[in-house]
């Protein structure tokens, strides 16, 4: 059971915000507190992934009115490196491939400039290859992996884990993982499940954004919200996301027409 | 602030190398002709063959005409408006280093090439060029005891007229174009390597060219032979003070390579490249070219070009030996007014012979960069191979980047490739690595470092970090 006395992690009130001068958040609301894992559920274009891009400072998307406050701290005007290194980590649903620059090194730059902002010393090379590789079980990646380039040519699973692993060192407070699952196979799906589980923290929190119910049968979510044009319609326990597996998303719809005829 | 701008702000980095050093300098009056020919060559007690040769490249070079064909426009150069002879004032050759002025030995060290005992890098030897003369050579004696002879050219005129003779000329011919005839006429010091049969150079050499004073053109020659078996890695750097008028620098570099010996010459020229206004620079107008002569010998090029207001080169590999090897790596980073046109000429005469050429290409602000580059596969040269790559990458809306591949093949067993592409630094790859913790600067500079990282790899392994510093301080700044 959560404790109502837990730290909360992410607060967002009535977001809003476009990209390219469109807007698609329409007033998000979300309380996460440490400990928790959440589900946030929607078709395509609900606006699912605009807010994981909001969330991290990607520079195409502008917040129009709203708050988000991190740990307390409001992080509107963070760099997203800046947010990135007081804890907030972003999975990509497409993880961009980096030609040229050793996935290594940028794995070790990125651990460091963490490690930085929490007073731990910084590695250097041989103290980074250590961890590296212990970390790189967690998702059963092989170390051949760290001698390529960021990403390039990585099979859709491969540049997964390689998420899960980024999140693995960085030891972020909130974890916001993009459809994480799109484009595993099942034995993917499962490696990379068990990552996030072990990874959980009772002192961080994660979001899960995904289509399906199925990620959601290897990690247990406390919370499952659904997300329609731009906001959060309705928010329930694990139960919820098994009934929209069930009746799919029309029951949205119908909910939607429901609270229109109510106004 | 966008993030086009903020990505410009970083690549305008402030020259750092240019300082002047104040130091009593010999110079001869402005102006050329003949007697001034005959001055150079008798201040350097030449022998009367090279002062020959020099008559004979002058006599060429005023019926040549300054070449146009690049479509780069620059404010001309007065010829008769150049001194081509300064040498700071003391005896032209020192016998040790203790005897060289310490105001020369503390320009090198703040230009991070220490030469004194004490301080010189432990596994390079160093040639100092300061305008017209070379100060001094690290390391001479242990490479003699290897039979390798690394001294600057005037010393090997004196030394080893033999070798001048046999070999200075033959790859670039005194009439090849307008600025090598003028170098051949003029030309004041530079390096020499001769690295003799079998023997594989225990240590990397370097030159390094200062140019000090403003109003001097600078006309190295460098000469590198490789006899049978032999082998050597060599690399030049070059920077300039800012100045407000265009200086010119007009080199020749020759390299010979007999039978299996390979030479890989690699460059890191950072030469000021005017202002952010486009005023003052240098031009940079350089002939390079190797002969692979000998059978299955290899020579490859590789540079880091970052400075000057115009550069024109094309180190270029006469691949004439049956199953010879000739490498292009080139990064070429412009910003502002800077004009670069730049690629490299692979001649394949010989059967099998193969070719190789890599192109970066990086250009900020208003720059123009060029690729400019030749593949020709004479009727002799049976099973010959060329593969070309020719990446740009463009930062900003006002820069241009141009590939121009000249292909002739009259050898139908050939095989010949060529890609080429153009980018821009994306705001995705950026993000990403961003909202890693990496901030901006830094994530700019891991970018571009990776595009060149075909090119890096093939930098000798004690320079390749020193490029890549160099990269990364041009692209050092202030965020906003």
């Amino acid at each position: 059971m959560i404790q109502s006395t837990s730290e909360t992690i992410l607060s967002i009130k009535d977001l809003h915000a476009s990209v390219e001068d469109q807007e698609i958040l329409h007033g998000v609301n979300l309380l996460v507190k440490e400990g928790e894992i959440h589900a946030i559920m929607g078709r395509n274009g609900s606006g699912k992934s605009t807010l994981s891009k909001v969330i991290a400072g990607h520079p195409s998307y502008k917040v129009l009115s709203g708050s988000i406050q991190f740990k307390g701290i409001n992080i509107l005007e963070l760099a997203p490196e800046e947010r990135a290194r007081i804890g907030i980590f972003l999975g990509f649903q497409y993880p961009v491939e980096i030609p040229g620059v050793s996935n290594l090194e940028f794995l070790r730059v990125a651990t460091n400039s963490r490690r930085k902002e929490l007073l731990q010393s910084e590695l250097d090379t041989f103290e980074f290859e250590d961890l590296v590789k212990e970390r790189m079980k967690i998702v059963e990646m092989d170390p051949a992996f760290l001698e390529r380039s960021v990403n390039e040519g990585f099979s859709g699973g491969e540049k997964k884990r390689n998420e899960i692993l980024q999140m693995a060192l960085l030891e972020p407070f909130i974890s916001i993982l993009d459809e994480t699952d799109s484009g595993l196979d099942i034995d993917a799906l499962r490696i990379v499940a068990s990552g996030i589980n072990k990874l959980a923290q009772p002192s961080s929190a994660t979001i899960l954004i995904t289509h399906y119910q199925r990620l959601l049968d290897e990690i247990t979510p406390d919370f499952v919200h659904i997300m329609a044009d731009g906001k959060i319609i309705k928010t329930g326990n694990k139960e919820l996301a098994i009934d929209l597996e069930k009746s799919g998303y029309d029951f949205i719809d119908n909910n939607k027409k429901d609270k229109e005829m109510v106004n | 602030m966008t993030q086009t701008n903020t990505v410009e702000e970083i690549v305008a980095q402030p020259y750092k190398y240019g300082f002047t050093t104040e130091i009593e300098t010999e110079k001869i009056p402005k102006g050329l002709n003949e007697d001034v020919i005959r001055l150079i060559s008798a201040k350097k007690n030449e022998p009367d063959f090279l002062l020959k040769f020099r008559l004979r490249a002058y006599e060429q070079w005023l019926k040549m005409k300054e070449p146009d064909w690049s479509g780069l426009t620059y404010s001309k150069v007065d010829y008769q408006d150049l001194v081509y002879y300064a040498a700071p004032k003391q005896d032209i050759k020192k016998k040790s280093l203790d005897e060289v002025d310490p105001k020369l030995l503390e320009t090198f060290e703040k230009l991070g090439i220490p030469l004194s005992e004490q301080k010189r890098l432990s596994n390079v030897a160093v040639d100092a060029v300061f305008d017209s003369v070379s100060i001094a050579t690290t390391y001479k004696e242990k490479l003699a005891e290897h039979g390798v002879i690394f001294c600057s050219i005037s010393e090997a005129i004196i030394e080893r007229p033999d070798l001048i003779e046999k070999y200075m000329g033959t790859v670039v011919p005194i009439n090849d174009n307008f600025f090598a005839a003028l170098n051949s006429a003029v030309f004041s010091d530079g390096s020499f390597v001769f690295i003799p049969k079998g023997v594989e150079c225990p240590m990397e050499l370097s030159s390094y060219f200062r140019i000090n004073s403003g109003d001097t053109g600078q006309f190295e020659r460098t000469l590198i032979i490789a006899e049978e078996s032999a082998s050597v890695s060599y690399l030049e750097g070059c920077t300039a003070p800012m100045f407000d008028t265009n200086t010119l620098h007009a080199a020749v570099v020759e390299l010979v390579t007999l039978d299996d010996a390979s030479i890989k010459y690699s460059t890191v020229q950072n030469w000021y490249a005017g202002n952010e206004k486009g005023v003052g620079g240098i031009y940079n107008f350089v002939t390079k070219r190797g002969e692979c002569r000998g059978k299955r010998s290899k020579i490859s090029w590789s540079q880091v070009e970052t400075g000057s207001a115009v550069t024109w080169k094309y180190p270029s590999c006469l691949l004439q030996g049956d199953s010879s090897i000739g490498e292009f790596y080139s990064i070429a980073l412009t910003n502002n007014f800077q004009k670069a046109d730049t690629g490299t000429k692979m001649i394949h005469i010989g059967k099998n012979t193969k070719s190789k050429i890599v192109s970066k290409g990086i250009s900020a602000g208003q720059s123009k960069n060029s690729y400019r580059g030749l593949v020709s596969i004479s009727p002799n040269a049976e099973g010959a191979r060329n593969y070309s790559q020719c990446d740009s990458m463009l930062i900003g809306d006002k820069a241009s980047a141009n590939t121009y591949p000249y292909i002739q093949s009259k050898q139908p067993q050939s095989n010949i490739e060529h890609e080429a592409s153009t980018c821009r630094i994306s705001e995705d790859q950026l993000f990403y690595l961003q909202s890693r913790g990496i901030d901006f600067e830094e994530s700019v500079s891991m970018l571009i470092s990776g595009f060149c990282s075909d090119v890096f790899n093939e930098l000798p392994m004690e320079f390749a970090s020193e490029a890549d510093k160099l990269l990364a301080l041009k692209l050092e700044g202030s965020v906003g």
